[in-house]
């Protein structure tokens, strides 16, 4: 907890469109050429994730997940004005993104 | 630490930008063709006019890789009538389009688009699957699916008797695959490089194109592309009446700002239909395709209200219900499929019940609605989700990863349709949200002929930009407009760029990095589109339209002349404020001249001449029309290019 402040701009909405796990990402910056919007920008230390400086900019087409080689370094989050739910057809119950104690993921690839 | 914040919070260190800074300087290339947008018409045109001899240079705001409406992805190719298993020719289609004297065509633009689309469109596919996308069912997965065939492999949508819109598996890597063979084929790849002006001959309005300038969105340095030939495929024009960065939940693709429109309209292109869009929903909607929803890629999807109660589909003919899940895929007797894009009025394919608001209002069916995925064949279900949500742009990885990723099964679960009032449910797709009446979306752009070419000499435009809006139609544009372009290449005068001209959009580019402080970029973006909003709406009077020109005359001289950029980023942010300026201007001198007039939109254009606005009438189906031949059959043996 730090006991000093800086002065900041508000955050951003949306504010973690895409997130970095720092010990898989291996700074290669594929996902930084990927972006169409510029939302991504290298990180001045080189091998750490890049810098996500226009969140706000996001178009969430997810190129710098597909893209980047290290399954897992890199994650999409839709904002929470984005979270579309949906109902298991048998239970009834209701589920979304985001929310505690997700159902185990569903690893099948697309077709093609 | 992956956030500028992070390092102010450690030791208050703030970052640097993290390019080279090189504002001003000059980069002089030159080229045969110029190919100013690096999406799926700028591609196919890219390689097109390099197999037809020239010399290419193509430029995007992005990366080429990824860039435009289908850079992550595409999952079904419209009207590709000439494939081995389609029942519907390019003239049967063009026909049905043409019934009752319509000439509307949904988003494949005009009868030149629309009919080069259908018969070029699967040649184009063919290129595509040479590229390394699979496109057939390869792997055998839907052996037994009604949508397939045997013999091609070839997988069909939405009609399973006309065939003739064909499923792209492994569409999400449609863009990678074009990029590799741009740069096999020696295209010269300039990303992150957005045009800003073209170039004319002698500087004058209405000259020759003879290439453009161009701006690099990371360093800020300048270009000067001087080109035989120049390809306009920058796409089309969005956030004219909406602008949200929380507000999401729309297909725009963000860099398709209108820049190649207003570029051209100010070098003296003739352009059209600016006032023609639609209401929009400005983001109040949710990502494509993640809601519930029977439409595009979702079609014929089951829906279920929250009790599970079915909602039945109908003939649009005859308007009896169905009652298997195969009649949705055909039409009545006689009709096929055609891709409208309109409003529901305008289709023919089977739809849910038409009276569907009245009945959710008076309680019979309960919302929320769901897409029924577990209640489709698994064929029909696989299909949908995972060959179509599963490849389309923006929800390859967007969409079907975020939700597998995050426990959806779509064997068990059904995604929720928005709940809205009652009677939007008559407006597609679901997920786009209520459509705000006077908030319209952009339309039209330059008028072009049989040879894609606008009336300036050296300038040809593919893709959007030519009025479509679909990626068959971008694709073919694309292919068609490369072969043009480097024909003219090949026997028209070198370029060479005027100087003044050249200073003179320098001077203008730079104008918001030699402030010190200002309006920003944001700011100015949602005023000019408030003023879209209130002036150019849904109520248009000679009045208001021209309160509106006034208005945006204001702000180009006072907030416009102001804005500050603090970095290349937002320098080319800004001068995308200045094009939406431009554009507005375009769209109220476009309401305003058909203010008084029943005459459809599409008949009356407008250009710039020596800075005064010329108007000009075409008549009906004038690409039908001397000094073109009565046929389209005809028109197209003698201008496409092809032996």
């Amino acid at each position: 907890m730090y006991n000093k402040a800086y002065m900041v701009p508000n955050p951003i909405m949306p504010n973690e469109n895409v997130t970095f796990n720092a010990e898989l990402c291996n700074g290669c910056n594929t996902c930084v050429d990927s972006c169409r919007s510029g939302v991504l920008v290298p990180n001045p230390e080189k091998g750490r994730p890049p810098i996500v400086l226009y969140p706000d900019e996001c178009w969430f087409c997810g190129c710098c997940v597909g893209d980047c080689p290290v399954p897992g370094a890199n994650k999409l989050n839709h904002p929470l004005n984005q979270r579309m739910g949906w109902k298991r057809k048998d239970t009834g119950k209701h589920y979304r993104i985001g929310m505690k104690n997700p159902p185990p993921p569903d690893n099948r690839p697309p077709v093609g | 630490m992956t956030t500028w914040y992070e390092y102010v919070q450690k030791d208050a260190t703030h970052l640097e930008w993290p390019y080279p800074i090189r504002y001003g300087i000059e980069n002089a290339i030159t080229a045969d063709v110029l190919v100013i947008g690096g999406g799926v018409a700028g591609c196919h045109a890219a390689i097109n006019a390099v197999k037809r001899g020239a010399k290419v240079v193509i430029i995007d705001k992005g990366p080429v890789r990824r860039s435009g409406c289908s850079g992550a992805g595409v999952d079904h190719w419209h009207a590709a009538c000439t494939n081995p298993c389609s029942t519907v020719t390019p003239e049967a289609l063009l026909a049905e389009y043409e019934k009752d004297n319509s000439d509307f065509y949904g988003e494949l633009g005009n009868g030149i688009t629309t009919y080069i689309t259908a018969k070029e469109g699967y040649d184009a596919l063919l290129d595509v699957e040479k590229m390394g996308v699979p496109v057939r069912d390869w792997k055998d997965e839907f052996i037994g699916a009604e949508f397939r065939d045997d013999k091609t492999k070839y997988m069909f949508a939405y009609d399973y008797e006309g065939r003739h819109i064909i499923r792209i598996a492994g569409g999400g890597n449609i863009k990678p695959a074009m990029y590799k063979e741009v740069k096999r084929l020696g295209v010269a790849i300039y990303d992150f490089v957005m045009a800003t002006s073209l170039l004319t001959e002698g500087g004058k309005q209405g000259g020759r194109v003879i290439g453009a300038t161009g701006l690099n969105l990371r360093t800020g340095e300048f270009y000067i592309f001087t080109a035989k030939a120049t390809i306009l495929s920058a796409g089309g024009g969005g956030g004219l009446w909406t602008f949200s960065t929380e507000l999401k939940g729309s297909f725009t693709e963000p860099n398709q700002t209108g820049d190649g429109t207003a570029m051209a309209w100010l070098a003296g292109a003739e352009c059209t239909m600016q006032d023609g869009g639609r209401g929009s929903p400005g983001g109040l909607g949710y990502f494509p395709h993640s809601a519930g929803n029977a439409h595009n890629s979702w079609y014929a999807c089951n829906i279920v209200d929250a009790n599970g109660k079915e909602v039945p589909w109908i003939d649009r003919k005859d308007g009896r219900v169905l009652k298997t899940l195969s009649e949705r895929y055909r039409l009545s007797a006689g009709e096929f499929f055609i891709f409208s894009g309109g409003p529901p009025t305008t289709r023919r394919e089977p739809s849910l019940i038409l009276d569907l608001p009245e009945r959710i209002a008076n309680g019979e069916y309960q919302l929320p609605l769901y897409a029924d995925l577990p209640g489709m064949p698994p064929h029909e279900r696989r299909a949908i989700y995972g060959l179509q949500v599963g490849n389309e742009g923006c929800t390859r990885y967007g969409i079907y990863d975020v939700f597998t990723k995050a426990g959806f099964n779509p064997d068990i679960d059904m995604p929720q349709a928005p709940v809205m009032p009652a009677d939007q449910y008559l407006y597609i797709p679901w997920w786009m949200g209520m459509a705000v009446r006077h908030w319209k979306s952009a339309s039209g752009g330059v008028v072009f002929d049989w040879d894609m070419k606008s009336n300036l000499a050296g300038l040809y435009v593919a893709g959007v930009q030519g009025g479509g809006g679909d990626h068959s139609t971008s694709a073919t544009t694309g292919r068609y407009a490369g072969r043009k372009a480097a024909d003219y290449a090949r026997t028209a005068g070198t370029p060479v760029a005027a100087e003044k001209q050249v200073a003179a959009e320098k001077a203008r580019v730079y104008a918001p990095v030699q402030q010190n402080s200002g309006i920003g970029w944001k700011e100015l973006k949602a005023g000019l589109c408030k003023i879209m909003q209130d002036y150019c709406g849904e109520y248009k009077s000679e009045r208001t339209l021209k309160m509106g020109l006034d208005w945006l005359k204001s702000i180009g001289e006072s907030e416009g002349a102001s804005v500050y950029a603090r970095n290349p980023h937002e320098l080319a942010r800004s001068l995308e404020c200045l094009t939406h300026i431009t554009l507005g201007e375009m769209v109220f001198n476009a309401a305003l001249n058909r203010l008084a007039d029943k005459v459809p939109a599409v008949n009356k254009t407008l250009r710039l001449e020596k800075g005064k606005i010329k108007s000009s009438e075409q008549s009906f189906r004038w690409w039908l029309k001397p000094p073109y031949a009565s046929t389209y059959a005809e028109n197209f043996a003698k201008h496409s290019g092809l032996k």
